[in-house]
């Protein structure tokens, strides 16, 4: 038992030091049904760290990873390169074993740290304040159309066809409960979004609007006009963001007028990891900071006059407020945080421009490629890095075959909406700077196979 | 202003030695400095038309070693449980193993993608399933919500169970009871779903007032929510009676499960009643914090409320693991109450816990609660003369040791022992809470800790608490070897500056253009 540092005369010891006769004396509140006084079924005793290294391992051998092989897959989750350093920044103790940083005097590492992370997302949205982060994308959605409600005391929220088929879902899961009117709907299999319909849809009831850029089928619009019939109306623009890296190459939401800009930040620095942890990015208007969830890193300074940097605004926050408080958020996503920060710092503004440039380019080969592949067309006029190719037949046995040959082929829309025979030929294809010319040709191959 | 006068001196750089002062990214970075080289690519004009960026976006970039010089030095800024003793009751703060930060960088894990074939995630799932046959276990419920992404979204899952249950009974149940005593992320919770939240005091002795709770209960009451082991370090003997008298009532009960460790391997929640309790893997199982997170907050449930758990689960079957989504759950889960995160929940969590409660076993995890209850039992009887512990007499503590700011001299507040614990190199104890206790200290040593470095800690906080007695002036003004002095709270509040922002220019100063910058 390697981890545990009693030994059995320091146990006795005190023991005797609490007045104690055996440990089961402290135990004398638990009442006699409760108490587990057996082996516990079916549970091994402990094991040496090799023995459990090798039972890990032997699970782990049982998943391809992405990396064994062409991998196209996005829909909300991206596999991007991330530098050695970033992953061997976290794991230095004083960051990876802090605690939140209720005691910011010494725990200014990880308060600049947020400090850092705040100001990068808000001026990689186009935001003027962003918190210290959420969950994950999914979860800030549904923050963000709570957060609307609250400022403008109306209950109904128009969410884009656009938006991922799993934020739409976590939000009508919340809305039952709720109260919250939501209008949704499913992508059509076209080029163009619905976002002019949307516009045409606001009325006096709506606190906001919830559309995705780029959006799951990839597609990218300009939110302009719909900023300004929010505007117009008295609701909100909420923007999702669920693939980051597109900002270095296209405009920031924030600067054509969203009002919260919410999106996943997984992309930068976090990694795949099977669906989480993740990292919630939330970013907002300053009039409205005061009804934004979750953590709020702010500067100040101590008493010798110097610079630092504390939690702040916890009014609004579920440890003071209780019932009243914004949110029931109470843990950040710290760690994540703090990757996406180092990786952010090592791209800077040059390389995240760089990065964005060659994910588009990429996506741009592979999208022309596989069009080439007889049945297969592209149904983007635009896009980053994330397409939808229209198949001669129904994408969802594909991706399966495309396996068996080794190649993870792109999210299919009958995966995503099983409901929607009119998108069951769907495929959405994501094309990172990990993918190489090889991947491209052995995906378009592999394709043509699957469907002659 | 210090103790000693001669940590006035300052120095040129405003370091001291190996303390280093670090400016921030926005002031040392580069518009065009990278830390990463790409491959070439052909260059491919852009599709994306009026939308291209035509502003910078004004982030910094710093080359790789002055990357990994910025964040080295922050980390030092930093106080952590792989320094010293993190004393936080009700927040388990204890060894993170590195087994299993190795586990979980596996590419088999780290590496894979939520939407990727089932059939090429098998050993994922199974993670997940391994892991929830061990949690059903040691609680003695039923089934189990993995997908929760911390203990605060547990709670959610947990009382949306309640509501999909009353909805089900066809009852419109508004109130949730929560004792004085619960973590504020409690009340916050029901009301986040809908309901109404109404106190229950406590005894004088810091548990729940069974007769205050019983004469509560109605048709109006959905549930009750209780953290056991509670905030005061004490079991709540009447569990099993509130949840009788609960589910007499046609209510359900959530147990606050953040402090499990305390009893698992000797106390099974699902004997004593419980319908829904979160479980905090990142603080029972070890999975490391942060600084403020990820977290993880699977929730077992009682047969009552099993069908109610949200999507997606993870199934077996003969060919193999698969995934119950909104889709198939028509099938065999028609009452679940929907989706409450996009994936399956936090697998880097997940791959983590499993290997920790591998490591312990079954004789390992009974002595983590041994061992984490006779450690908080320790500090109490070795403090108890110095420092009010005002439920001394309710009983052996659980997992954490209470105390109080009675006793100290006028003007001096439990906030002052925690500072003067900070130039001690200890991170002070949970302060100011829980609320039914005034100047509340809350002691959780956890099972990771040697009986040497208790007593040097019980040492340290015997000095300060004795010095807050004597109304030693010097403690007012700790910590004087910290990073940083008392940080003014209440202008980070007032004057709130959360991003960074260029410095206004000084009248007079010529500007970057006309010194001939960009």
């Amino acid at each position: 038992m390697r981890y545990l540092p009693l030994t059995s005369d320091d146990r006795a010891a005190m023991l005797a030091a609490v007045g104690a006769a055996s440990i089961d004396d402290l135990f004398v509140d638990v009442p006699a049904a409760a108490r587990l006084d057996g082996a516990i079924a079916g549970l091994p005793d402990h094991a040496s760290e090799l023995a459990v290294e090798r039972h890990m391992a032997a699970l782990a051998r049982r998943n391809m990873a992405a990396g064994d092989g062409p991998f196209f897959l996005g829909a909300g989750a991206y596999r991007h390169h991330v530098p050695a350093s970033v992953d061997h920044l976290i794991q230095r103790g004083e960051f990876l074993t802090a605690y939140t940083p209720y005691q910011p005097e010494i725990a200014q590492g990880t308060l600049q740290m947020l400090f850092e992370f705040q100001s990068q997302v808000a001026r990689l949205f186009g935001t003027d304040v962003a918190n210290a982060s959420m969950y994950d994308g999914s979860t800030a959605c549904w923050e963000a159309i709570v957060m609307a409600r609250r400022i403008t005391r109306r209950g109904k929220a128009l969410l884009s066809t656009g938006l991922h088929p799993h934020y739409r879902s976590v939000a009508r899961t919340m809305a039952k409960y709720t109260g919250d009117v939501l209008v949704d709907g499913d992508p059509a299999l076209e080029p163009g979004t619905d976002w002019a319909a949307l516009a045409a849809a606001i009325d006096k009831e709506v606190s906001c609007v919830v559309v995705q850029y780029p959006d799951i089928l990839g597609r990218i619009d300009d939110m302009s006009v719909l900023a300004t019939a929010c505007q117009a109306a008295g609701a909100l623009l909420i923007a999702v963001v669920t693939e980051p890296v597109a900002l270095g190459l296209i405009k920031a939401p924030g600067e054509m007028g969203a009002d919260i800009v919410v999106g996943e930040g997984q992309a930068i620095g976090v990694g795949l990891q099977f669906g989480g942890p993740y990292l919630g990015l939330f970013g907002c208007k300053a009039k409205y900071v005061r009804q934004m969830p979750g953590r709020l890193c702010g500067e100040t300074v101590d008493a010798n006059g110097k610079r630092g940097f504390v939690l702040t605004l916890s009014t609004r926050e579920q440890h003071i407020r209780r019932e009243k408080a914004t949110s029931n958020i109470c843990t950040n996503s710290g760690l994540c945080a703090l990757a996406f920060s180092i990786h952010m710092t090592l791209l800077g503004e040059a390389g995240l421009r760089g990065l964005a440039g060659i994910n588009h380019g990429r996506a741009r080969a592979a999208a022309a490629a596989l069009a080439k592949v007889p049945g297969v067309s592209l149904m983007n006029e635009s896009f980053f890095n994330e397409f939808t190719l229209r198949l001669p037949v129904a994408a969802r046995p594909i991706i399966h075959e495309l396996a068996e040959k080794g190649v993870l082929g792109g999210v299919s829309l009958g995966r995503l909406y099983p409901d929607n025979d009119a998108l069951a030929n769907g495929l959405v294809v994501a094309v990172t700077e990990t993918v190489t010319e090889e991947d491209i040709a052995a995906f378009a191959a592999a394709l043509k196979e699957v469907l002659a | 202003m210090n103790a000693g006068g001669a940590d006035d001196s300052t120095t040129f750089t405003g370091n001291r030695a190996l303390m280093l002062e670090e400016p921030l990214i926005f002031e040392i970075g580069g518009s065009e400095t990278t830390g990463v080289d790409f491959d070439e690519v052909a260059p491919a004009a852009d599709l994306v038309g009026p939308l291209a960026r035509s502003a910078p976006i004004g982030l910094p970039g710093l080359s790789e070693s002055e990357t990994v010089r910025h964040y080295t030095r922050l980390s030092r800024q930093n106080y952590a449980i792989d320094l010293g003793l993190f004393p936080l009751g009700s927040c388990t703060m204890k060894h993170n193993p590195r087994l299993n930060e190795k586990v979980a960088r596996m590419p088999g894990f780290a590496d894979v993608h939520p939407l990727q074939p089932q059939e090429t995630a098998q050993g994922a799932y199974a993670v997940i399933h391994e892991l929830a046959k061990w949690l059903v276990t040691l609680t003695g419920m039923h089934s189990v919500a993995m997908s929760p992404k911390a203990g605060a979204h547990g709670e959610l899952c947990g009382i949306l169970c309640i509501k999909a249950a009353l909805e089900a009974r066809g009852e419109d149940r508004r109130v949730i009871l929560v004792p004085e005593s619960a973590h504020g992320t409690n009340p916050a919770t029901a009301a986040f779903a809908g309901f109404s939240v109404e106190d229950i005091p406590a005894t004088g002795e810091g548990r729940v007032d069974l007769a205050a709770l019983k004469a509560r209960l109605g048709p109006d009451v959905a549930g009750v929510m209780i953290t056991n082991p509670n905030t005061c370090g004490l079991f709540e003997r009447d569990m099993k009676a509130i949840s009788d008298a609960v589910h007499a009532a046609g209510g359900y009960v959530y147990c606050d499960g953040a402090n499990f460790n305390a009893i698992v391997g000797r106390v099974r929640p699902g004997d004593l009643g419980v319908d829904a309790m979160h479980i905090n893997l990142h603080k029972t199982f070890s999975t490391p914090h942060g600084g403020g997170g990820p977290g993880s907050g699977p929730v077992v449930l009682s047969e009552a409320l099993a069908p109610f758990a949200p999507l997606p689960f993870v199934t077996q079957d003969a060919g193999g693991f698969h995934l119950i989504e909104e889709e198939n759950a028509g099938e065999d889960h028609p009452q679940t109450f929907g989706r409450m995160t996009a994936f399956h929940g936090q697998m880097g969590m997940f791959t983590r816990a499993l290997a920790y409660i591998l490591s312990h076993g079954a004789d390992g995890l009974k002595q983590v609660a041994e061992d984490a209850v006779l450690n908080a039992n320790y500090i109490l009887r070795s403090l108890d003369d110095v420092l009010d512990a005002p439920f001394a007499a309710s009983g052996p503590c659980m997992h954490e040791a209470l105390f109080s700011d009675r006793g100290l001299a006028e003007g001096f507040s439990t906030l002052d022992v925690a500072k003067g614990l900070i130039d001690e190199g200890y991170h002070p104890m949970t302060v100011f809470f829980p609320l039914v206790v005034h100047g509340a200290m809350l002691i959780e040593p956890t099972e990771t800790e040697s009986k040497a470095v208790l007593d040097q800690f019980i040492g340290a906080l015997r000095s300060i608490a004795l010095r807050a007695k004597n109304g030693d002036p010097a403690l007012k003004s700790a910590p004087h070897f910290a990073p940083r002095a008392r940080l003014d709270e209440t202008l980070a509040a007032r004057r709130p500056v959360l991003a960074w922002s260029e410095p206004e220019v000084a009248p007079g100063t010529p500007s970057l253009s006309e010194i001939g910058g960009s």
